[in-house]
């Protein structure tokens, strides 16, 4: 029955692209009854796993064979399973991908109404999550590589939903191969760890581990590197994360779903699942995992101060986040990494959705200057809206405050205080930047005609709003933390946490981390108010100077890589190579064994003159040779 | 099959079809057309047949069949397939239709356009069939000729060009080779490739050769089989190709007509692949040993440098070319890490294993997926008055969203995405690979990188932006059409989704290979 559920979980989702590319491509709304219906059930199953699963039965192997080479007589045993892991790691996730993509997928039936490629946009998005879900409940590391990829594709194919526009045509191209760089990596990775252990089951690694400790700490580093160039890519850290603003080319939902709350985290997840690989004696990998985490949460925090694009800011603000979770990663932090990436989800979700109701109201405008007071235009959507900001700049009670704060007391409690202070940096900047965006969308004056004339969405739009803000608002208290800590740590003795205690948590664990969380939110606030209330233009620029410009272009990184790098390495390779191809090999080699062969037949017709003196000539020559070669010895 | 020759049947058939086809007057068109799809599809049954009734559990060759030929000259005809000769067998039977189908509308001497295609047909089901150098060496040389007169007479404007270097490249390879058999065979007395290859595990080639040596003076004894060596390694390597023996083949891909490139990627490229399988690698094992180093790097380069060049192409045609390449790059890889000096220690033959496996896996996969990227490309030809450029379209999926969706599922097959068919070959490769020969495999991984770039980049000019008003009419796929390349697409999927139909089969026989490679 288990079994049955957890591959209903995983398949649905996979029934519905068949169902759709198959038989109901050219009707649009059985095409997205089919999509959501899926999703929703797929959701079911996995509240149902969740709940009714008995603890006996966590982690319990659910295989199905895929792939072997056996001999018996020459004990030859190569085999790669199908397997499903449901334990406190995955069983919560799997929520998250169903329940918050359940959500975007009804919003999408509101936002994507009339365009022509809805079918496609529903199996596309069903596609997405079968694999995410595989990425989930994947036991081994062959499976999640497999799944890893097609949520590449999937992502490649929605960020290019819109094909005829240039812009995402290269937007989608760009996110698949920077994936693959750090594919490449990854893929490295899982190769030295197979050659390594000789495994590629996260359960059996674990064992194995154990035993061949001192064979793997020789490469641990390589292998922690290696593998986080994969979340690298998939989670958009410094210097992959190229990709993830340009990403916003898609329909705002998948924005939402993917580029926010679940497949960016993949990344994130993934190096929580192989967490006891990068967790090993005289490995550095923490280390860099740590700082390239902070690096990109503070760089992209800086870069969304500048960005006048909602959709835009939301994403360096994505960014940002995930070098928080990164970072938490590296502080040996799972536990604080996953709670954050769990309400993340909510309101990350919450607001993007919120942002795209807005672009739907204001007929597909974008630039944040050219809204205003869409407050009394669109009421619920400002309502939800402001709780999601307030949770993702971390105010108590919301959801985001408690993780937030967990990361940076678990900076703490690791000894990063370099990383505890650019966590605290990064905190304020978070909330300058989100109620910069607050006050100039919806509050002051309407500045265009579009903001004038805003609308609220549909309910149909409305609702996922609805239900996101209350899981953002109440994410803190639902012990979520908890339940991730049953994985990574041994089970603590003693009583669950009353509803007070986990209110005050964070003031009587780690009151410095607490206190500087709170006073960060403040600052950011009156900093933000100070300067954008009621403006129609961005003071900023005049004050920050050539600083703006730098934020503004997103300190040149995607300029670098356009101009210098890729010339430098791929164009200039590829011409190395073809040059090499047509002319070195081509034209000397060939041509020139061609043209010795040539000269050769030249040389030797000589000697066929047809003249009769010519040949006695060099017959009484060769005679006269051999006889001096023979005799001369 | 108890004593029904199914083998010279499969051989013969093609052949009684070509030279039926021949007989045809140039205006039979339709019968021609009709008569070669037919026996080509006959010839797909009895392979299928063949491949069905094949016993995946049994290590040694099936549907023997043994006949005393030229006795002097030690020459037989020995046929018999393994698991490796079974699966080259089903895969000529099934990419020989669809490149019929995609030459449904050549014009022009139809009847000996089809016959030489059967004839070629019957060529490559020799070579995968043959076990006796000289029954062997007869089918190796009559596929070049079906070869040469497609491309002369029905390539592009270069054709004559083209086809004389395919011809003296192709030429000087079998020379080479003919050259090193016979010296072999002066030292062994034999042509059965059994029994040279026992010959060659045991060391008795190696001792046999001591005593020629002193006995022909040319050569010192380590040099000796050295060059025997070099001589069928060159043989092999311009087939496939291996780096830096390729220039031929860009041109001749580009100037072939679309389908005859077809053949030439998915078949005949393979003969090379499987001559290092089925000869080099079991009669030569210390040679290779020898050179297995400089071997693995022109390995690299053969992956790395034609993906990069494949970049740099404006043909799309030259690009794929380019593609073929660097597939067949991880191939060769493969092989010549299987080379490294290993004991019979069970975790080594494990990793053997897996990239014998993988190698086979992807001869199939690459012979599936890279002639239906050229049937997409002969459908674009026929639609866009022979244009092929990867600048002359822009937005195509606009007009044609059936065929953007069917070759973009080809085009991921090609770059190695999981659950389509190119990746699982691969990835067995480099696992095996990786423990073998760690630094070459990884940067060989970095192929699947570039592949990426450059099949990505070719989808978004071609396909994506706004619609090029140039081909505004552009037809999608028709239903037929569509019928020739969904069967091949559906299989590139459940081998993707299920390897283990294929690994099944051919298992035994990869096990059995690696035990025999005890060096």
């Amino acid at each position: 029955m288990v079994e049955l559920l957890a591959w209903l979980v995983l398949f649905l989702p996979l029934l519905s692209v068949a169902a759709i590319t198959i038989f109901t491509r050219g009707n649009a709304a059985r095409s997205g009854a089919i999509s959501i219906t899926a999703v929703v059930f797929s959701f079911i199953c996995g509240l149902v796993l969740f709940y009714a699963l008995p603890e006996s039965s966590m982690g319990m192997p659910i295989q199905i064979p895929w792939l072997s080479i056996h001999d018996q007589g020459l004990g030859l045993d190569l085999h790669v399973d199908i397997g499903l892991r449901l334990d406190h790691l995955s069983l919560p996730m799997i929520l998250i991908v169903t329940g918050v993509g359940s959500l975007i997928h009804i919003y999408s039936w509101g936002y994507m109404k009339g365009d022509p490629g809805f079918a496609r946009y529903f199996a596309c998005l069903s596609l997405f999550t079968f694999s995410m879900l595989g990425i989930v409940l994947a036991d081994n590391f062959l499976m999640m590589f497999i799944f890893w990829e097609l949520v590449g594709v999937s992502s490649y194919l929605l960020i290019g939903f819109w094909y005829e526009r240039p812009s995402a045509a290269d937007a989608c191209k760009k996110a698949f191969l920077t994936n693959r760089v750090g594919d490449f990596g990854f893929l490295v990775g899982i190769l030295l760890t197979w050659a390594t252990l000789g495994s590629l089951n996260f359960r059996d690694l674990e064992t194995r581990l154990n035993v061949h400790s001192v064979e793997f700490s020789a490469v641990a580093t390589a292998v922690g590197l290696l593998i986080f160039c994969g979340a690298m890519g998939k989670s958009a850290q410094f210097p992959l994360h190229v990709w993830l603003p340009d990403a916003m080319e898609g329909p705002t939902p998948v924005s939402a779903l993917i580029h926010a709350a679940t497949m960016v985290a993949a990344g994130v997840y993934m190096l929580c699942r192989v967490f006891f690989l990068l967790n090993v004696d005289g490995s550095q990998a923490l280390q860099v995992i740590a700082w390239i985490g902070g690096i990109t949460a503070l760089m992209a925090a800086l870069i969304a101060v500048q960005q006048n694009d909602i959709k835009r800011i939301l994403a360096y603000s994505t960014l940002s986040q995930l070098g928080y979770m990164v970072m938490a990663v590296g502080c040996s932090g799972p536990v604080p990494a996953m709670y954050h990436l769990t309400t993340h989800a909510f309101f990350k979700a919450l607001l993007f959705l919120g942002a795209g109701s807005v672009i739907y109201g204001l007929h597909h405008e974008q630039n944040i200057w050219a809204m205003g007071g869409v407050r009394r235009k669109m009421p619920i959507t400002f309502w939800t809206f402001t709780f999601g900001t307030l949770a993702l700049c971390g105010v108590p009670p919301l959801s985001g405050f408690y993780s937030k704060d967990s990361i940076l007391a678990q900076a703490i409690k690791d000894h990063h205080y370099g990383l505890f202070v650019l966590g605290v940096v990064v905190a304020l900047l978070t909330t300058f930047y989100m109620f910069r965006l607050f006050y100039v969308v919806f509050k002051g004056r309407p500045r265009t005609e579009a903001a004038e004339h805003a609308h609220e969405s549909p309910s149909v739009m409305l609702w996922p709003l609805f239900i996101l803000a209350i899981f953002s608002i109440a994410g803190g208290l639902l012990g979520i933390e908890s339940l991730y800590a049953r994985h990574f740590e041994a089970a603590v003795a003693g009583t669950e946490p009353g509803f007070w205690d986990r209110l005050l948590e964070p003031f009587n664990e780690q009151l410095l981390a607490a206190s500087f969380g709170v006073l960060a939110v403040v600052f950011g606030w009156l900093w933000a108010r100070s300067l954008y209330r009621n403006k129609a233009v961005d003071p900023l620029p005049e004050k920050l100077g050539w600083w703006s410009q730098l934020l503004r272009n997103k300190f040149y990184i995607d300029e670098f890589y356009e101009n210098v790098l890729i010339p430098c390495t791929q164009d200039a390779l590829a011409r190395v190579a073809d040059f090499i191809d047509r002319w070195i090999i081509g034209t000397f080699a060939v041509r020139g064994t061609a043209n010795v062969t040539d000269v050769a037949g030249r040389l030797l017709r000589m000697l066929q003159t047809g003249s009769l003196q010519m040949y006695a000539f060099l017959l009484v020559a060769g005679v006269a040779g051999v006889l001096y070669w023979v005799l001369g010895k | 099959m108890n004593g029904f020759p199914i083998i010279s049947i499969l051989t013969f058939v093609p052949l009684a079809g070509a030279i039926l086809l021949i007989g045809l007057h140039s205006r039979q068109k339709g019968l021609a057309r009709g008569l070669a799809l037919g026996f080509s599809l006959l010839n797909l049954v009895l392979a299928v047949t063949l491949w069905a009734q094949f016993d995946p559990r049994s290590s040694g060759l099936q549907f023997v069949e043994r006949h005393e030929w030229i006795k002097s000259l030690g020459a037989q005809y020995f046929v018999g397939v393994d698991g490796l000769g079974a699966l080259m067998v089903l895969l000529t039977a099934l990419v020989v239709p669809i490149a019929i189908l995609a030459s449904w509308r050549i014009d022009e001497k139809v009847p000996i356009f089809f016959s030489l295609v059967l004839f070629l047909q019957s060529g490559l089901f020799g070579t995968f069939t043959a076990l006796n150098f000289f029954h062997w060496f007869i089918f190796w040389e009559i596929s070049l000729v079906p070869a040469f007169f497609l491309i002369k007479f029905w390539g592009g404007t270069q054709r004559t060009a083209a086809a004389t270097q395919f011809f003296i490249y192709t030429m000087v390879g079998s020379v080479a080779m003919l050259l090193s058999f016979l010296a072999l065979y002066s030292v062994t007395g034999t042509f059965d490739f059994m029994e040279l290859a026992d010959k060659g595990r045991s060391g008795e080639i190696a001792s046999q050769m001591i005593v020629k040596v002193t006995a022909w003076q040319i050569f010192n004894r380590d040099q000796l089989p050295l060059v025997i060596f070099a001589g069928v390694f060159l043989g092999f390597a311009v087939k496939v190709p291996l780096v830096p023996f390729h220039t031929w083949l860009p041109t001749t891909y580009a100037e072939a007509p679309t389908s005859v490139t077809m053949l030439l990627t998915g078949l005949m490229s393979k003969m090379g692949v499987y001559g290092f399988l089925r000869i080099l690698l079991p009669i030569f094992p210390d040679q290779m040993r020898m050179v297995m180093t400089p071997l693995l790097w022109l390995a690299v380069a053969t992956i790395v440098l034609p993906a990069c060049a494949a970049f740099a192409q404006r043909d799309l045609k030259r690009m794929f070319a380019y593609s073929s390449i660097n597939h067949l790059g991880y191939c060769l890889l493969g092989i010549f890490a299987l080379a490294k000096l290993t004991q019979a220690d069970a975790s080594w033959n494990l990793q053997k294993s897996a990239v014998l496996n993988g190698v086979l896996l992807q001869m199939f996969n690459h012979g599936l997926t890279a002639p239906i990227l050229f049937c997409f490309i002969a459908f674009l030809e026929q639609r866009s008055g022979g244009l092929r450029g990867v600048d002359d379209f822009g937005g195509l999926r606009k007009a044609a969203p059936v065929f953007c969706g069917l070759m973009g599922i080809a085009i991921f097959a090609s770059l190695g995405l999981p659950g389509l068919n190119g990746f699982i070959g691969e990835f067995l490769i480099f696992k095996g690979s990786f423990p073998l020969a760690t630094w070459a495999t990884a940067l060989s991984v970095l192929g699947l990188l570039v592949t990426a770039i450059f099949l990505l980049t070719m989808l978004q000019r071609v396909f994506s932006g706004p619609l090029n008003g140039k081909w505004s009419g552009l037809a999608d796929l028709s239903w037929k059409e569509r019928l020739i390349v969904l069967p091949a697409l559906a299989l590139m999927l459940i081998i993707g989704v299920y390897p283990q139909l294929l690994i099944g089969k051919i298992n035994t026989t990869v096990i059995a290979m690696v035990e025999n490679m005890k060096f």
